[in-house]
């Protein structure tokens, strides 16, 4: 069942373990206010170095053939320099995270579009959960890896590999969107339910006034799961399709051998996969109605 | 909290209904019963529940936890039908929830993502739908929001006003819906004694500025609320398969007060009794002077 699922609950969106609490917990005690985010930047740059040095260490005993961080940093500040520009009719790394970004908006918009009313309508109507509850947990698992070559030979006559690029993203990144959708409308406190039927709310408003707003902070935990599946899965679905954008950057650099542009792109990936995950994470904050006694 | 509003501006302009009126049997409950299934079994909550309501009257329902007080409310709303026997409001049988009972619960239940003026103007608004002007129902709203001092709070959410002031809020969108009966379940439960006390005078102020139009079914398991509030009192019996054990007038005139209550031997009797009925062969200290 739909609620059983071991699925990220909206609520507690970073759950944090014991003893980190009690570390920081102690910090707090232990430091003025104003120390605080110096020592904040402190923990991120010993973080860096500790990674650095790994990725050093790593160079210079197995994998003598892997950029070093130096070199790599060269290289990134390099490519950020012409990200704009077309060299030799190969767009800049700029160029290629952008039309990564165009492909995600329209499948994952597209996404969004079925998987919010579908997650409405299997939180509200037990006939249609248990319709396509079992729709959703066979087609949930399938990796994205697969559904491209699907779709390869669905879309032959139409489009053929960017529709497919497109369709991967859309359906994997409709799941975490319709289920967070159905838990969040299901979860809805039966006092509410009455108090729409006390006062003779049409459905237009109980849909609007009550089931909605209810369910929004459980939607957009989904959303904001759903966009790091698809931005997860847009690397893997350009290095099949081969459409200009990061993922594609990425192999085509290590098939010319440019393992520095490699790290470049992962970096790239990186920064802008925490750049959405922050902005759908304020976006949840600014929508959460639930105070402190709610 | 309990500022001076002069009745006369706020207030429903109402008719005087005639004392044969309101004396004529409103609200019936004829034989209830009803069952709830657990797992396999089925269960009897409430039985042989029959009363008979007059116009105007306010009744509380008293008795320990899990008596199926709430159970009959929940009957009279139209949450759920009886399992056997009927209710019917002005003769109609009821059938579902509607504006004409009105709700007060213990949790308050306000949505949470609007403001107090929306949560009032919202159940205004669907309930006035189509016969009342946008700015009519935006002046209703106030009128009852300010009829319970709230007005200046319209703005804020109910998770950053007070427990006390939150169900006000409840009250007065009840009220705003020009409701025949209102059915207050626990509605003080979760409120300290302080605000209880102040919020059992604005009820009654409340009801008597609409006329005492309204007929008010309240569950409780406060002795005193009850008796300060009620015009009869129904005890129940322990559940399950509850029923009202005992019928109690309280002939107590109107408008009370709660101090010179205190001293009342007609009201030291009723609470004796009350506490007798409640607490079985607990000693109860006789007032001692």
């Amino acid at each position: 069942m739909i609620d059983e699922m071991a699925f990220p609950m909206p609520r507690p969106l970073q759950p944090r373990s014991a003893w980190r609490r009690s570390i920081s917990d102690a910090m707090d005690r232990a430091a003025p206010a104003a120390l605080q985010a110096v020592r904040a930047s402190l923990w991120n740059l010993a973080s860096l170095a500790l990674a650095l040095s790994v990725w050093q260490l790593v160079c210079l005993t197995v994998s003598p053939d892997f950029p070093t961080p130096l070199a790599s940093f060269r290289v990134c500040v390099q490519l950020l320099g012409t990200a704009f520009t077309k060299i030799d009719g190969t767009p800049g790394i700029g160029f290629q995270v952008l039309a990564s970004l165009r492909r995600i908006a329209i499948g994952f918009a597209l996404s969004a579009a079925v998987a919010i009313p579908a997650g409405v309508l299997i939180g509200v109507s037990p006939t249609c959960r248990k319709l396509l509850d079992p729709i959703v947990q066979v087609l949930r698992p399938v990796s994205p890896l697969v559904w491209f070559p699907l779709a390869l030979v669905a879309f032959k006559s139409m489009g053929g590999v960017s529709s497919s690029t497109l369709f991967t993203i859309f359906i994997t990144s409709l799941w975490p969107t319709l289920i967070n959708t159905a838990v969040g409308v299901k979860s809805l406190p039966g006092d509410y339910r009455i108090v729409a039927q006390v006062f003779r709310f049409s459905r237009g408003r109980y849909l609007r006034k009550i089931l909605l707003p209810h369910s929004l902070p459980y939607i957009l935990t989904g959303l904001r799961l759903s966009m790091g599946n698809a931005w997860l899965v847009i690397v893997a679905a350009e290095m099949l399709s081969g459409d200009v954008g990061i993922g594609f950057f990425a192999w085509d650099s290590y098939n010319a051998g440019g393992y520095e542009r490699m790290i470049a792109a992962v970096a790239a990936i990186g920064g802008v996969g925490l750049a959405l995950d922050r902005g759908f994470n304020a976006l949840h904050r600014h929508f959460d109605y639930r105070g402190a006694d709610q | 909290m309990t500022a001076v509003i002069e009745p006369s501006t706020l207030s429903e302009p109402y008719e005087r209904e005639s004392d044969s009126v309101r004396s004529e049997p409103y609200l019936h409950i004829d034989g209830v019963r009803k069952d709830f299934r657990m797992g396999r079994e089925s269960v009897v909550a409430v039985r042989d529940v029959t009363l008979e309501v007059r116009r105007g009257e306010f009744v509380a329902f008293i008795g320990h936890s899990g008596c199926g007080k709430s159970t009959v409310l929940n009957m009279v709303a139209g949450v759920y039908p009886p399992t056997a026997g009927g209710i019917t409001v002005a003769g109609q049988p009821v059938t579902g929830p509607g504006p004409d009972r009105a709700m007060v619960f213990q949790s308050y239940s306000l949505l949470p993502w609007m403001n107090v003026e929306e949560n009032v103007f919202q159940a205004v608004d669907a309930v006035f739908d189509g016969q009342m002007t946008q700015r009519d129902k935006r002046a209703r709203t106030e009128r009852f929001l300010k009829m319970v001092n709230l007005w200046e709070h319209r703005q804020k959410r109910p998770s950053e006003i007070s427990g006390g002031m939150r169900q006000r809020v409840a009250i007065a969108r009840a009220f705003a819906v020009k409701p025949d009966v209102l059915l207050l379940d626990e509605p003080f439960g979760a409120l300290d004694a302080l605000t209880k006390g102040g919020l059992h005078d604005e009820l009654l102020r409340l009801w008597r500025d609409n006329g005492r139009r309204q007929t008010i079914l309240m569950v409780t398991h406060d002795i005193d609320e009850a008796i300060y509030l009620a015009d009869r009192v129904m005890v129940m019996t322990d559940g399950p398969a509850a029923t009202i054990r005992e019928v109690i007038d309280i002939p107590l005139e109107r408008p009370r007060d709660k101090r010179s209550l205190m001293h009342d031997d007609r009201y030291l009797e009723i609470k004796e009794h009350l506490l007798f009925l409640l607490q079985g062969d607990v000693a109860v200290p006789v007032s001692a002077h």
